[in-house]
Parts: structure tokens; C-alpha cells; sequence
């Protein structure tokens, strides 16, 4: 058999490539959801983290502010979905579409001047141990943000499995009222998970536009952050899980792009509405077991909390 | 407590409030939306003006805005069925897109005929188009227990993309140049204009009977009343005899249907044959108008006409400003943004404890 490794590994390094933003977008709001609250606003947060990591970089050429800077404004305007569902009593679902349809104006509007620019050389790991047959693409040549997004899961795991904070946060999205008999301040928790999110989401956002597609183009988040939600109930709140679907996720597009590419005989709209139709049907296929949905789904997701005084 | 403020539950909403919130939201858009011209380096109170005031100074922009007002309005008048039954359809948008693709089809079977019977079929198939599409999340919702907010949402992307291929591929015009769109509908197969030299056509009949059939639903109806009560609790509403399941695919029916005859008014309106981008979001718009008109009828009309200014405003910024379209889109977000804010007054009381503290101690 002549198999060529090397190619094998270069496909499997980029379907891995794909699926980081998905594995940060949704690990983050699996954090959010786990304390109680449904932010619909990923997709908004992830195209402004991108904008704002390019501008960042655009403007200082370091990596480093522009990862920082594009988490930040991910934090800057989940504080905005925070303020009014936590401290507003907003109803979460809403707020989160009204978060959405204004991050992607907000991201046009500060992209005015950077569309069509070319992004900038970012550093990348191990970049001459590539050459290695099938592992060397896999492992080695990539940045930052990608290694992070595949060891990320297992903390956030270890987090809520293993650490008090975890057992808080879970608390709270369980029961937020016996959360307050137990002294602890369910609004402050909710707010810090939201901007955990929000964080995330940006770092997603940052890959998408100076390591993925190293450029600013409007509306380039293109579904992800939808995506991202759908994989949350997918994985059923397990960030390990998250993990699995997110490679799924990250097989089906470059294997369309791939189909594509080699001119297969199905037109290519059909191949890019593959990952929409999929994650329908994993939807589906998760989601059908009434009682798995319902033990896993935290209690009071979604709910509004209103402390009595 | 420490705190100086103290919140409490309104045991009942005043009507008065219910209307003072979108005022209030629509006041503070415009405040904050002087803030973010001021930044941009304009002068605010001129920048409103060309946004909110210049479009609509004549006739042709107010038809302008009647125009685009219209589809907003029908597509909001479905989802208020929706979000009153806590059914969160947020595909209006695919679930236009297809109503236009079905009855797009159809139109084209008829490219070169002409007969009265036409525009009727055609929006018929529509509407039935829109409703076959919205009935995929109801069902998935249903019978296998699916979120109906992802999967509704990405059948829009699906909706897109077949729109996508439908134009570029089998329905191209065979005399377009290769240009992505079909061929012009015959003029049987187009809207009636209501004005010489304007583009505002019938649909907005249309509208109007929407919002009379759904007022008369809504508050005249057993089915309105049940929907109404499934809404606000629907433990009681079971333990009436209400039956869920078959509420959740009546209101996605109904909504995908004024989506499909919304993408009906369109390309039968002011756009007349089908190409890549039959709708400017419409669909995802139409959730604010509905949150603004406060999910009633009457209220819907309101909302949509004030929705409507800021694709309008935005266009208008874009040329007399050189700002970026998408400037109407943080202003449709920011509506949403403080009407939900406002709500809080709607449902909270604030008071303030200064005089009270020192009672306590």
C-alpha cells in the first residue's frame, strides 16, 4: 500500500485548525450555560474578538496585545449581555439576538478601514519539526491560540469536576435559589462565567482573523458561533465532549472544501450547507433521548433570577 | 441590606408602562446613536437628521419606508404567534428566503403568460413555502425534543445557500449574461404598484389584513386565549385541556407562512424575478419589531414603521456620510438593547431607601 502519511497528516492538522474556534467559542459558553445563563450572543462576540484582534495587530504588530485586546472587547461586550440579564433581568434569549445582530454592526462599522488588508506573519511553534512524516503537521508549526484550544477542554473539565469554583458555578445553573441559601452571590458568579465567555469567544474570533483566514472580512464568523451553541447541547454540557464534536464539526468543512476542490459532481452549495445540515441532525440524534437531555441540561438555564429580599 | 435601592416585583403591569418602555428605548437609541456620531467625528444632531429624518422628508422616501416597512410588519405579525407561546423561531429569514424560492418557481413556470390567476398561485405557494419550512424546526421540536432557536437558525443558512445554487445553476436567465439571477417575472406575476413613479406596491394590504386577522385572533378567539394562557403559564394551560404539540406546529405554520408571503411582497414587488439577495435580513429584524410592538398587532405596525427608518437611516448615512451601512444594524440592536432594558420598569419596582434607612436601625 502506498499511503501517503505525510498528506494524511496535513488533512488531520487542518481539520484540527478548523475546529479551534469551535472548541473555544463553545467551552466558553459551556461555562456560561453550566451557571444558569443562555447567551445567543457567541456569534456577535466572536466576529468583534476578530475585528479587534486584527485591528490590534494592524496597529501594534504584537500578538501578544492583540490576543489580549481581541479577549478584552470579547469581555467588553459580554458585560453588556451581563448587565441586562443579570442585573437588568432581561430575558436571555433576546438579549442574546440583540447581542448578535449589534456585535456584527458594531464589527463592520470598526472594520471600515481594514477590509482588504493583509494580516501579518504570527509566530508559530516548532515551525522546522514539521517536516516529520504524519506527525510533524499534526503536532508541530502551529500557534498559540491552537495548542491552547486542545489542552483548554481538559482544564475546563478538571475545573468543573474537580475544584470548589466548579462545584459554585454548577451550583448556581442547577439551583439558583438553594445557590443563595448556601451564601453564595449567584449574580457575581453568573457575571464572571459571562465574561469567561465572552473571553473565549474573542479568542475564537482572534484565531479566525490572524490565524485561520489572516485578514479582516465582514460577517467571517459566517455561522460559527451558532455552531458553536449547537455543540454545547451536543456534547451535553460535558467540555470533553465539546472536544469531539468540534473535530466533527472541523472533518465536515474540510472535507467539503476538499469535495469541492477535487470538482466532485454536487454543487458546491450543497457541500457548504453540510455542516448546517449536520448539525441539525446531531441535534436531532442528542436530543431525541428526552431523559439524557433533560439530567445533563442545567436546571435554570435560561431562567431569569430575581432575589427576593 | 447595605444597598440604597430596593427592587420589588410588580404584582400587575400597568398599560401605561407598557407603551412608556419602547418610548423610552426609542429615546435613548437616539441619544446614544448622537453619542456614536459624535465619535465618528460628526456633528450629532446633523448626523440624526440625515439618519432619522432626511429619508422620509418627501414622498418617495415616506413610500420608501412604507415599502420596507411592510415586510417587517408581516413577518413580525407571525412570530408575535411564535414568542407569545414562548416558541423561539428565529428563521423567520430562511423561512422567507424558501417561501420566495417556492413561489419564485412558480412565477418562473409562468415567465412568459399572463392571467389573473397568476399572482394568486403565486402567493398562495408562497406562503405555503414558507410554512413547509417552518414546519422542519416545529416538528424537530415536537416529536424529537430539538431545539427549535439552532435549528431553525441554520436552516437559514440552508435556505441561502439553495437560493445560492438555484440562481447561479437550474434557474439562471439563459439570456442573463451569466449573471446570478433568473429570468423577470411577467407582469401578471407582479405586485400591483399603488402609485405611478413609487415602488410601494399591494403587499401592504397584505399586512393590514394580517395585523385585523391577527388582533381578531388574538383577543376574540378560544385559540387566542389558550395561546395567550400556554404563554404565561403553561401548567394551567395543560391542566385545561390545552394541547400542546399541536400549538407548537400551529404557531410555526402561521409564522413561516407571513415569512413566505413576506418574501412573496418582495420579489413579486419591487425586485420581480430571484437572485442571491432577496431580503436585507428582514427576517432577523422582524424579531426586534416584535419585541417592540409588544407582540400586538396594532403595536407591530408602529414598530415596523420605526424599524424600517433605520435601514432607511443607514442607507442615507452611507451616502451623505460615508459611514457603513451596518450602522443600521447597532441602532436595530440598540433598540432591542434598551426596549428589554426598559422592561425592567415594567416588571420591577425601584425604590429608593435614603428616607427609609434610618427607620431601620
Amino acid at each position: 500500500m502506498n499511503i501517503d502519511l505525510n498528506f494524511i497528516g496535513i488533512i488531520i492538522a487542518a481539520v484540527m485548525a478548523s475546529s479551534v474556534p469551535l472548541i473555544l467559542a463553545a467551552t466558553g459558553e459551556l461555562i456560561v450555560e453550566r451557571s444558569g445563563v443562555l447567551n445567543l450572543g457567541v456569534e456577535g462576540m466572536i466576529i468583534i474578538g476578530a475585528i479587534s484582534g486584527f485591528a490590534f495587530m494592524m496597529s501594534t504588530e504584537s500578538i501578544v496585545i492583540a490576543i489580549f485586546g481581541a479577549m478584552f472587547a470579547g469581555i467588553i461586550i459580554s458585560l453588556i449581555f451581563g448587565f441586562l440579564t443579570q442585573t437588568l433581568l432581561t430575558l436571555h434569549v433576546p438579549t442574546g439576538l440583540a447581542l448578535t445582530i449589534f456585535g456584527i454592526g458594531v464589527s463592520a462599522m470598526l472594520g471600515k478601514n481594514f477590509v482588504g488588508l493583509p494580516g501579518k506573519e504570527i509566530p508559530v511553534f516548532f515551525e522546522n519539526l514539521d517536516k516529520i512524516t504524519f506527525i510533524g503537521p499534526i503536532l508541530f508549526g502551529h500557534s498559540i491560540i491552537f495548542y491552547f484550544a486542545f489542552v483548554f477542554p481538559f482544564f475546563v473539565y478538571y475545573f468543573l469536576k474537580k475544584t470548589k469554583m466548579g462545584l459554585i458555578v454548577r451550583a448556581v445553573g442547577d439551583s439558583h435559589h438553594v445557590a443563595t441559601d448556601q451564601g453564595i452571590n449567584v449574580i457575581l458568579v453568573r457575571y464572571l462565567c459571562i465574561m469567561f465567555g465572552g473571553a473565549m469567544s474573542g479568542l475564537a474570533g482572534a484565531y479566525l482573523s490572524l490565524v485561520y483566514t489572516p485578514q479582516w472580512i465582514e460577517n467571517m464568523s459566517s455561522g460559527r458561533g451558532w455552531i458553536a451553541l449547537a455543540l454545547v447541547v451536543f456534547a451535553t454540557w460535558n467540555p470533553l465532549k465539546v472536544l469531539v464534536g468540534a473535530l466533527l464539526f472541523g472533518s465536515i468543512s474540510i472535507l467539503q472544501l476538499h469535495m469541492q476542490a477535487a470538482g466532485v459532481r454536487i454543487p458546491v452549495q450543497f457541500l457548504s450547507a453540510l455542516p448546517y445540515l449536520l448539525t441539525i441532525l446531531v441535534l436531532v440524534v442528542i436530543s431525541r433521548d428526552d431523559r439524557k437531555i433533560k439530567l445533563n441540561t442545567p436546571n435554570s438555564l435560561g431562567k431569569t433570577f430575581y432575589k427576593e429580599n | 441590606m447595605g444597598s440604597l435601592i430596593k427592587i420589588e416585583k410588580r404584582n400587575d403591569i400597568s398599560n401605561s408602562i407598557l407603551l412608556f418602555s419602547p418610548v423610552l428605548a426609542i429615546i435613548l437609541t437616539l441619544l446614544s446613536g448622537a453619542i456614536i456620531f459624535y465619535f465618528l467625528g460628526f456633528q450629532p444632531l446633523e448626523a440624526l437628521k440625515i439618519f432619522f429624518i432626511m429619508p422620509i422628508a418627501d414622498l418617495y422616501g415616506f413610500s420608501e419606508l412604507l415599502l420596507k416597512a411592510t415586510p417587517l410588519c408581516i413577518i413580525a405579525i407571525g412570530l408575535s404567534f411564535c414568542f407569545k407561546t414562548n416558541n423561539w423561531n428565529i428563521g423567520a429569514e430562511g423561512q422567507l428566503i424558501f417561501g420566495g424560492i417556492v413561489s419564485g418557481g412558480v412565477a418562473l413556470l409562468f415567465y412568459n403568460q399572463e392571467g389573473f390567476f397568476i399572482l394568486p398561485i403565486i402567493i398562495l405557494t408562497g406562503a405555503l413555502g414558507g410554512a413547509i419550512f417552518a414546519l422542519i424546526p416545529a416538528i424537530l421540536k415536537t416529536y424529537f425534543n430539538t431545539n427549535e432557536i439552532l435549528t431553525s437558525l441554520m436552516l437559514v443558512y440552508v435556505a441561502k445557500l439553495l437560493l445560492d445554487y438555484l440562481v447561479v445553476g437550474p434557474w439562471t436567465n439563459p439570456e442573463g449574461f451569466n449573471f446570478p439571477e433568473t429570468r423577470m417575472f411577467s407582469d401578471s406575476a407582479r405586485m400591483p404598484l399603488l402609485f405611478e413613479g413609487l415602488r410601494i406596491h399591494a403587499g401592504i394590504f397584505i399586512a393590514l389584513m394580517l395585523v385585523a386577522l391577527s388582533w381578531f385572533i388574538f383577543f376574540k378567539t378560544f385559540l387566542g386565549f389558550q395561546m395567550k394562557v400556554s404563554g404565561l403559564s403553561l401548567k394551567t394551560a395543560r391542566y385545561a385541556g390545552y394541547k400542546g404539540k399541536k400549538t407548537i406546529l400551529l404557531v410555526f405554520i402561521i409564522s413561516g407562512a407571513c415569512a413566505g408571503l413576506a418574501g412573496v411582497g418582495e420579489i413579486t414587488g419591487p425586485i420581480g424575478q430571484l437572485y442571491r439577495e432577496i431580503s436585507p435580513e428582514y427576517g432577523f429584524t422582524a424579531i426586534i419589531v416584535t419585541f417592540l410592538g409588544r407582540l400586538n398587532p396594532i403595536g407591530i405596525i408602529f414598530a415596523s414603521l420605526i424599524v424600517a427608518l433605520t435601514y432607511l437611516g443607514a442607507e442615507s448615512a452611507q451616502i451623505f456620510l460615508q459611514v457603513p451601512k451596518s450602522i443600521g444594524q447597532i441602532f436595530q440592536g440598540l433598540i432591542l438593547f434598551f426596549l428589554l432594558a426598559s422592561d425592567f420598569l415594567l416588571y420591577f419596582k425601584v425604590k429608593f431607601l435614603i428616607t427609609q434607612k434610618k427607620n431601620e436601625y
